[in-house]
């Protein structure tokens, strides 16, 4: 058994201690946002926020990540107001398949927090997100309207 | 956005409705209660013909039978429909049709494969018709309530007007009526130039699920007791599974069930897939390798490279003149050896299906490229009867061609038949999504180009040697054991035209087919073809001392659309003017899938080995652009998956499996080595090419071509990993 606090509500999961997060918050909590790519923490699609920090999750166990709070995509927004990422996103309409769409948006909410108004260089070393579409053109330009928004 | 255009939401209200009424759809269009010869959908609405369904709130629900997978083609022809039907576009919303409610109502909604880049040009006609239909008959119906003529009314943003009163009503209010109605033996398409919708960059209907987790991937589905499959196939291709020791996992946590997949597979079944991937790793396993297992990478090129000898047998794809005799006789020749590897797709979401087995029942949800495929798979795999079946079709977490096979389908199948009345989600794991491809086919080609005195080209042999993706896939298609498509990009007529005249051309394709399975890999032979040929006309035009662009356009007279968009791409990146300080240029074209394209890179080197890739341009001749902002994307994304390719791509052979396993071994571009693509759409009009996959053919060309300008060193193999050249 494993408390996490996902979303800002805590869940008493039946799940083994090294259980990889990213399994706990898709099979576990039901949370199926967070997507798996690669379970090897090379893809980013799997991303959320620890304490704010954007993670790979299929890189932490949960023991690692219990008493943590962990922001999952379904918890992006504040009830019905949406996270300005994902605003830019409908906006300009980013994501093609979407797959990795989720990751790439906690990635880039957990930049422009750090760094509200981040270079191309900031971009460039922030952002290690695969996406086999290609919507790294749309990203970059999505990033940038934010910041100077 | 408004939240109500969720294809999701509606494409389940459509399959909960037409199951309840499923006897009535496999019967006819007669329901007992909407009065004769109307269909329903879910909510009780009116269809008005088979691509339209009206709700009396005015909302239009669009039928899309091809797929979405990020291409944007639910959008593009919704847009194709709504254009003919003059409806009010913010109240457009869409459904999938099912397989199963099709073929019961004989391919009403005709062929649902999604590759080719074919989803918008081949069905255009009949969808475009299928709004025209409704559109007619919404205004019927609004004229026989008025005692008007038809003639007197006209439709706009979903209202009916009857022109001589100023009496209007809208599509909503006359649907009940409209549905009642004989649909129009023929309609009239609107003249191009009336277009309003089609040709506008409108935003993608399918955005918001897609930033909030709430769109559904096959991954993602969720059913009543559902248990979970991880799989492993055989690692060598052709081998089988000998024997497994389940003893040894039964007692591992969440385990419910191991279950022999046909004769090459195993997969573990348990309460949630990270404890079956987990067990499944601690099964013992020994496989059956046979013969396959000696072959390698090196044994391959060899095999391949012995096709490269004319004394080998060829099917000629494209011929004139004779180009042996006008080399044999030349007053220059020159030579060059071209490769390229095997490619896995890897789609982001790793291949996946959910299925649910009954005595009298096969359900599968998955995402697929070809619902039709997917649905023959599972009345195979099942052994029921085609109205005892269905595929239901969710979102795609990427196709590229890999999901229009249905081997993930099956296997799911025979997995839940072990377990009737259990419906069991298969999920592969990247590694098994690595080692299980159907791989962009391995080729090498042998090129000989041969000047008269005065530096003209008078003839060029093109030889390819290696594989066959018909020969594996679609043997039907074969022509006399040739297979047509290997000629894609280079051959005679058709959509994939070869763009020179050469007085003496010789084109054809050594055979040669090892054990890896082949597969339709995004832009499929193009890619390849565009690099051999578009590389091969620097080195030409290098050996005859003139501009690569002014040389290939000498060869371009006959061939004024080709030339058109290498013209747009020469101009846009502004050829004739020098590069900054220390940047190179390379150029390219091809056709493919119908359209013209032509792409230029500019780019620096360090070292002799970092790219940086300053300005990528790409010029685009499709025939018709039906929505701009979408083909943009397509363009862009074509570079990622072209140059992704090119710099890290490329699965190799030992011992017979695919030794990449993962993204660590088989990288992707990131955004920080993303070049910023600008687009030229030159659309000429008067035909329908795809978008999806001919700027992926070059791609790479144009980068390689650059290089050598930067350099003087030609590279003639893929990937650049494997030479240590990597992006700056």
């Amino acid at each position: 058994m494993a408390n996490l606090t996902i979303n800002g509500k805590t869940f008493t999961l039946d799940v083994e201690p090294d259980t990889p997060l990213l399994w706990a918050i898709r099979e576990n909590a039901g949370l199926t946002g967070t997507k798996y790519g690669c379970g090897i923490a090379q893809c980013g699609a799997c991303t959320v926020h620890i304490e704010g920090v954007a993670t790979r999750s299929c890189g932490v166990s949960v023991s690692e990540a219990e008493g943590k709070k962990i922001t999952t995509i379904e918890g992006l927004a504040s009830g019905d107001t949406l996270h300005k990422v994902q605003e830019a996103w409908i906006a300009q309409d980013v994501p093609q398949c979407g797959y990795c769409q989720s990751g790439m948006i906690m990635a880039v909410a957990a930049l422009l927090s750090e760094k509200p108004k981040p270079t191309d260089a900031d971009i460039d070393e922030a952002i290690t997100n695969i996406c086999r579409c290609g919507t790294f053109q749309q990203v970059r330009e999505a990033i940038h309207t934010i910041a100077s928004a | 956005m408004n939240k109500h255009i969720s294809p999701r939401l509606n494409r389940r209200a459509f399959v909960i409705g037409t199951a309840a009424v499923g006897a009535g759809l496999a019967i006819g269009l007669d329901l007992p209660f909407g009065g004769p010869a109307v269909v329903r959908a879910a909510d009780g609405s009116p269809e008005i013909g088979a691509w339209v369904v009206v709700r009396p709130d005015d909302t239009v629900v669009i039928r899309i039978a091809r797929s979405e997978m990020g291409q944007g083609s639910l959008t593009g022809l919704a847009q194709l429909v709504a254009e003919e039907l003059e409806c009010d576009w913010t109240k457009v919303t869409t459904e999938y049709p099912t397989p199963g409610q099709s073929v019961a109502r004989k391919r009403v909604w005709g062929d649902f494969s999604t590759g080719g880049s074919r989803g918008i040009r081949s069905s255009q006609d009949y969808v475009r018709k299928g709004g025209a239909t409704a559109r007619v008959m919404l205004i019927q119906a609004a004229a026989d309530a008025w005692k008007v003529p038809a003639s007197e009314c006209a439709a706009a943003n979903s209202v009916i007007t009857h022109t001589p009163s100023g009496k209007t009503t809208t599509y909503g209010k006359v649907a009940e009526a409209a549905a009642k109605l004989s649909p129009p033996a023929d309609v009239k398409l609107k003249d191009p130039k009336d277009w309003k919708l089609i040709g506008k960059g409108v935003k993608r209907l399918d955005t918001v699920d897609k930033t909030n987790g709430a769109m559904i991937y096959g991954a993602d589905i969720k059913l009543p007791g559902m248990l979970n499959a991880a799989i492993k196939d055989c690692p060598v291709f052709g081998g089988k599974l000998k024997s497994f020791d389940e003893a040894k996992i039964a007692s591992m946590k969440g385990v419910k069930k191991v279950v022999k997949v046909g004769d090459t597979a195993v997969a573990v079944v348990a309460d949630t897939w990270w404890h079956a991937k987990t067990a499944l790793e601690a099964l013992p396993i020994v496989w059956d390798e046979g013969d396959n297992a000696k072959v390698s990478s090196e044994s391959i090129a060899k095999w391949l490279a012995e096709g490269l000898n004319n004394d080998q047998p060829a099917y000629v794809g494209n011929k004139n003149g004779d180009a042996k005799a006008a080399i044999a006789s030349a007053a220059k020749k020159v030579e060059a050896i071209y490769s390229y590897p095997y490619q896995n797709h890897a789609t982001m979401e790793p291949m996946n299906a959910t299925a649910l087995y009954t005595a009298d029942k096969c359900e599968v949800w998955c995402g697929t490229q070809n619902g039709e495929a997917a649905f023959a798979a599972v009345l195979e795999a099942s052994g029921l009867p085609a109205d005892k079946c269905d595929v239901h079709k969710v979102m795609l977490g990427g196709g590229f061609g890999r999901r229009g096979q249905t081997d993930y389908v099956r296997q799911a199948v025979m997995i839940a038949k072990e377990m009737p009345g259990t419906p069991v989600k298969l999920l592969w794991s990247r590694e098994e999504d690595m080692a299980h491809g159907r791989y962009h086919p391995i080729t090498q080609c042998k090129m000989t180009g041969a000047f008269d005195a005065n530096n003209n080209l008078v003839a060029l042999h093109y030889r390819l040697s290696g594989q066959s993706i018909l020969f594996s896939l679609r043997p039907e298609a074969l022509q006399n054991g040739m297979d047509p498509a290997a000629f894609q990009g280079v051959a005679q007529s058709g959509e994939a035209a070869f763009g020179y005249s050469v007085p003496n051309l010789l084109v054809e394709h050594a055979m040669r087919n090892p054990h890896v399975p082949p597969g339709f890999w995004r832009g499929v032979n193009v890619n390849h073809n565009a690099i051999y040929m578009e590389c091969f006309m620097d080195e030409l035009a290098q050996a005859a001392g003139q501009d690569p662009l002014e040389f290939r356009r000498k060869l371009m007279g006959n061939h004024p659309k080709h030339l058109a968009v290498l013209n747009a791409v020469a101009e846009k990146i502004g050829w004739t003017t020098p590069a900054p300080q220390g940047v190179y240029r390379g150029i390219a074209q091809v056709m493919g899938y119908g359209s013209y394209v032509a792409g230029a890179a500019e780019i620096s080197v360090t070292d002799g080995s970092k790219i940086k890739v300053h300005r990528i341009v790409a010029s685009t001749d499709p025939g018709y652009v039906v929505n701009p902002a979408q083909v943009e994307r397509q363009i862009a994304g074509s570079f990622v998956y072209g140059l992704s390719a090119l710099f890290y791509g490329g699965c190799t052979v030992k011992d017979g499996k695919i030794e990449q396993t993962n993204f660590d071994t088989y990288n992707s571009m990131r955004i920080n080595e993303m070049p910023k693509v600008e687009s030229v759409m030159v659309p000429s009009g008067g035909f329908w090419g795809g978008v999806g996959e001919p700027t992926i053919g070059v791609a790479a060309p144009a980068v390689l071509n650059a290089y050598f300008a930067a350099t003087g060193k030609r590279i003639r193999s893929v990937p650049l990993r494997d030479q240590n050249i990597t992006f700056a």
